[in-house]
């Protein structure tokens, strides 16, 4: 009944003692601070990587190398006057910062941040010394059997925090650039879900933990790790990537907060903690979502262990180093491309990728079918079976491509005899 | 003589539409009224009462719910103080106005108080951008008026350092143009660049912008030595950031989705607004005031007018990338042709003696003395000189009494000009195309209000 309810973690199996009591909120502690620490360095990552690019210096002033330059903003910001707007809901205005930020920490809860998952016996987990309590437990806050549903979960709340901030200010800046919040964050977490449908798909389990351990064998050959990026074949990953820098906002998505069209977007009228607050949710949920796409994607913590006497170190650093990947990846997007215009950016969600993530995910469905009905193909890629239901996908693809083709031209048609031009 | 004049003659002989047909068709279309207008046409004190008698949203006209909403003064986007006030329809731009003179400091009015000689460092303050021109502008007025031959040396250095000029002020159109659109790493390649140029700028004037470096007779120094050396390094130094540009934006999928088919005006419509440069040239109509009415020498270089086919944003972008390439080939001109002699002309009159001269001859004492006090005194008469500014048709109109100031001066900024067009090719796009507008016709804000 305890496993049941605490998801997996051998920690719970023996009863909640004082001591898994006090683990559990060392864990809580840790990760809140592990949090915020990284999203401290994020944004002076962030930042001396855009100037590096730019051939700018970038913040050096605080600290080493200005390394504590968010903390001097932080503090700053701490102690500016607080402005709000005559013209605003005052309740929903203070309200919708939390609702952008509390989101944003609680989905890094179920992330494996470290552990042995290639261990036969309880995989991922770490075991603290005897004079420490000799207690089991996964490196990761909570794995609920619902897992990445939660993470979905609270990327829509997020949504909330920044319409109800743009809709509150009463202002019209915020206010179009909240539409486009909701409009965008919406129709992306469509692509974003259906892509990893297919995660499901292959791992049969919601939970990371379980994800994390399906991708921990070796995969084709020895070499090639059995990540979900390779298994589910690349396009669900790329669609996710995409999906999941517009779900951030950040370039080239960051049509909310366009500061050369809307100011600030929906937070032009914030200032002091609570500009501060979406600030720091905004970076918090690039490093947790870059963190989620190691999880599903990237085998997570997994990788060789090099040195066996500190062997709970390694997954932990391989863990950071694919996460630092990411973030870079998402400072390099930022310095190099132009943002979307609104239009471009919806039809790329609904019409692109939306359509090739579902037509992947029945891809994927149907090899999975192939697999259970003849075992006996034993996942090669040319057996007769394999090749009948490329052949069927195919069809249907170019048969839903087609239908997909003519009702854009005809919606296009339409438009055009209602004369709206753009 | 004026566009229009001339275009009259040269167009309906090539069995083309005649030039006044084409600006009617053009204005039939630009000038409609209504709601259908692009233009809004609606007073201060109009918006005001609006803003007591519906003050959250809804702005009633017969065809749907439209929103007043104000763009500037001061705004990330619209290249200093701006303003536009745009009737939106959810987020599609329908009729805008745009708003000048939050920049406005009485510089025509100043030079009637100013010499001719002090006027070059007022009317270089007006496009901040491309400095030289206006003080070419006016330069080649005063002269005009004077009656004076200025020598070959200094027609050859003016023609260098205003496509030097060109060049500078293109470069930090790719880099405003960059981001605008959100390639704000644009921003900063641009601004590298111009930098480079700036730098060979002060070499020669002594400033970075507002040189007063062309003034009426010639220019304030010869080039200094070494200046081949700089300008050779920048020809050999920009066009391969020109390829980098290529690769970051010209090629670029977003980039061109962004700039292709938006904002489009065709040359009808430009012509009846009276919008020249880049702008005018992009609709495919090739009017550059350096090839059709030349001034200095530019009938002897080799250099080609650069035109665009759609009149769009991508168009205007791509015109500007090119006239940096064009630029340069007459720089290079320049820099193998460039003759020998005085940088100024040599008349008591108009020159100041040297220094050295001064402490040797009286009579250079009082002309030193009279041309900077009282000035020296111009021909009755009024006269038009324009130049091709990176913007379009600048051109400076002065009238004289005979006195060492101007009765009158007038400047025909073409941002000014240019911005009538922002209405027409903002209407019915979105609030993102109105940026991707503002910034293609890359209006110098203290040239429009001067």
């Amino acid at each position: 009944m305890t496993s049941l309810l605490a998801g997996l973690d051998p920690l719970f199996l023996n009863g909640v003692t004082l001591e898994v009591f006090i683990i559990v909120l060392v864990k809580v502690v840790i990760s809140f601070g592990v949090l915020l620490v990284s999203v401290m360095l994020m944004v002076w990552f962030e930042r001396k990587l855009v100037s590096d690019m730019q051939n700018r210096i970038g913040p050096n002033r605080a600290g080493p190398w200005g390394i504590l330059q968010t903390l001097a903003d932080g503090i700053k910001l701490f102690f500016k006057e607080d402005l709000q707007p005559d013209s605003s809901d005052p309740f929903v205005f203070k309200l919708a910062p939390y609702l952008s930020l509390v989101p944003a920490f609680l989905t890094f809860a179920i992330i494996p941040i470290g552990g042995d998952f290639t261990k036969a016996e309880n995989p991922g987990t770490i075991t603290f010394p005897d004079w420490l309590g000799g207690e089991t437990t996964f490196l990761q806050l909570a794995d609920p059997p619902v897992g990445v549903l939660l993470f979905l979960a609270m990327s829509s709340i997020a949504v909330y925090g920044v319409m109800l901030a743009g809709w509150a200010s009463g202002s019209k800046y915020p206010l179009l650039g909240s539409v486009r919040a909701s409009a965008q964050m919406v129709s992306y977490e469509a692509a974003l879900g259906l892509s990893l449908a297919t995660i499901f798909l292959q791992s049969r389990s919601l939970s990371t933990h379980d994800i994390v351990l399906d991708q921990a064998g070796a995969g084709w050959l020895g070499i090639i790790p059995h990540w979900n990026v390779i298994v589910t074949g690349f396009v669900p990953f790329v669609v996710f990537l995409i999906a999941a820098t517009a779900e951030l906002n950040r370039p080239p998505f960051d049509l909310v907060e366009a500061e050369q069209e809307l100011v600030g977007g929906f937070h032009t009228e914030y200032s002091s903690i609570r500009f501060a607050m979406f600030f720091l949710a905004e970076f918090m949920n690039t490093v947790t979502l870059s963190a989620i796409m190691v999880t599903l994607f990237f085998g997570g913590p997994s990788g060789p262990i090099l040195w066996d006497t500190i062997g709970w170190v390694w997954p932990i650093l391989w863990f950071l180093l694919k996460l630092f990947a990411f973030l870079f990846t998402f400072v390099w997007f930022r310095a190099t491309l132009p943002r979307f215009r609104y239009d471009q950016l919806m039809d790329l969600g609904w019409k692109v990728l939306i359509p090739i993530s579902l037509g992947w995910f029945l891809f994927l469905a149907g090899r999975n079918v192939v697999d259970d009905r003849w075992p006996n193909t034993n996942g090669s890629l040319f057996s007769k079976e394999v090749i009948i239901l490329l052949v069927i996908t195919i069809a249907i693809l170019a048969l839903g491509a087609m239908l997909l083709y003519s009702a854009i031209r005809n919606a296009a048609n339409k438009r055009e005899l209602e004369e709206v031009t753009f | 003589m004026t566009a229009t004049e001339d275009l009259t003659n040269t167009t309906s002989t090539d069995g083309a539409p005649a030039l006044e047909d084409l600006v009617f068709e053009g204005s039939e279309r630009v000038f409609r009224r209504g709601d259908d207008s692009a233009v809004l046409r609606m007073s201060e004190a109009e918006v005001a009462q609006l803003a007591i008698d519906a003050p959250n949203v809804a702005l009633e006209t017969n065809t749907d719910e439209r929103t007043i909403m104000n763009m500037g003064p001061s705004h990330p986007s619209t290249h200093g103080v701006l303003r536009l006030v745009l009737e939106l329809e959810g987020e599609v731009v329908k009729r805008s106005k745009p708003v000048v003179g939050y920049l406005h400091t009485g510089m025509e009015k100043t030079a009637e108080d100013l010499t001719y000689l002090q006027g070059a460092t007022n009317v270089t303050r007006m496009d901040y951008a491309s400095p030289l021109f206006s003080e070419l502008a006016f330069s080649l007025a005063v002269e005009k008026l004077l009656e004076i031959e200025i020598p070959a040396r200094a027609t050859w250095i003016r023609m260098m350092m205003c496509e030097l000029n060109r060049m500078s002020s293109h470069l930090l159109f790719m880099a405003t143009n960059g981001m605008d659109l959100g390639a704000v790493s644009m921003m900063i390649y641009g601004w590298r660049e111009r930098e480079e140029v700036l730098r060979f700028f002060e070499m020669v004037t002594g400033l970075r912008m507002n040189h007063n470096y062309i003034r009426p007779g010639g220019v304030a120094a010869d080039l200094p030595d070494g200046w081949t050396d700089e300008v050779q390094r920048l020809l050999e130094m920009i066009p391969p950031r020109l390829e980098e540009y290529d690769i970051l934006m010209t090629g670029q999928p977003i980039w061109r989705e962004r700039l292709q088919g938006v904002g489009v005006l065709n040359s009808a419509e430009a012509l009846a607004l009276g919008a020249t440069g880049p702008v005018l040239r992009s609709t495919g109509f090739a009017w550059d005031l350096r090839r059709d009415d030349p001034y200095l020498a530019y009938d002897e270089v080799d250099f080609d007018v650069v035109v665009g086919t759609y009149g769009d944003c991508f168009d205007r972008y791509a015109i500007r990338l090119n006239e940096i390439r064009e630029s340069m080939r007459i720089v290079q001109q320049c820099l193998d042709q460039m003759p020998k002699g005085d940088y100024r002309v040599q008349d008591k009159k108009v020159t100041p003696p040297p220094r050295a001269r001064i402490d040797e001859s009286m009579e250079a004492l009082i002309h030193h003395f009279k041309i900077f006090t009282e000035g020296f005194k111009v021909p009755e008469g009024e006269v038009y000189a324009a130049v091709e500014s990176p913007r379009g048709e600048l051109g400076v109109y002065i009238v004289s009494d005979g006195g060492p100031k101007p009765y009158r001066m007038h400047v025909r900024g073409p941002s000014f000009i240019n911005l009538q067009t922002l209405p027409h090719l903002m209407y019915d796009g979105l609030l993102a195309d109105g940026v991707a507008v503002i910034s293609s016709v890359d209006p110098i804000m203290g040239e429009v209000d001067r």
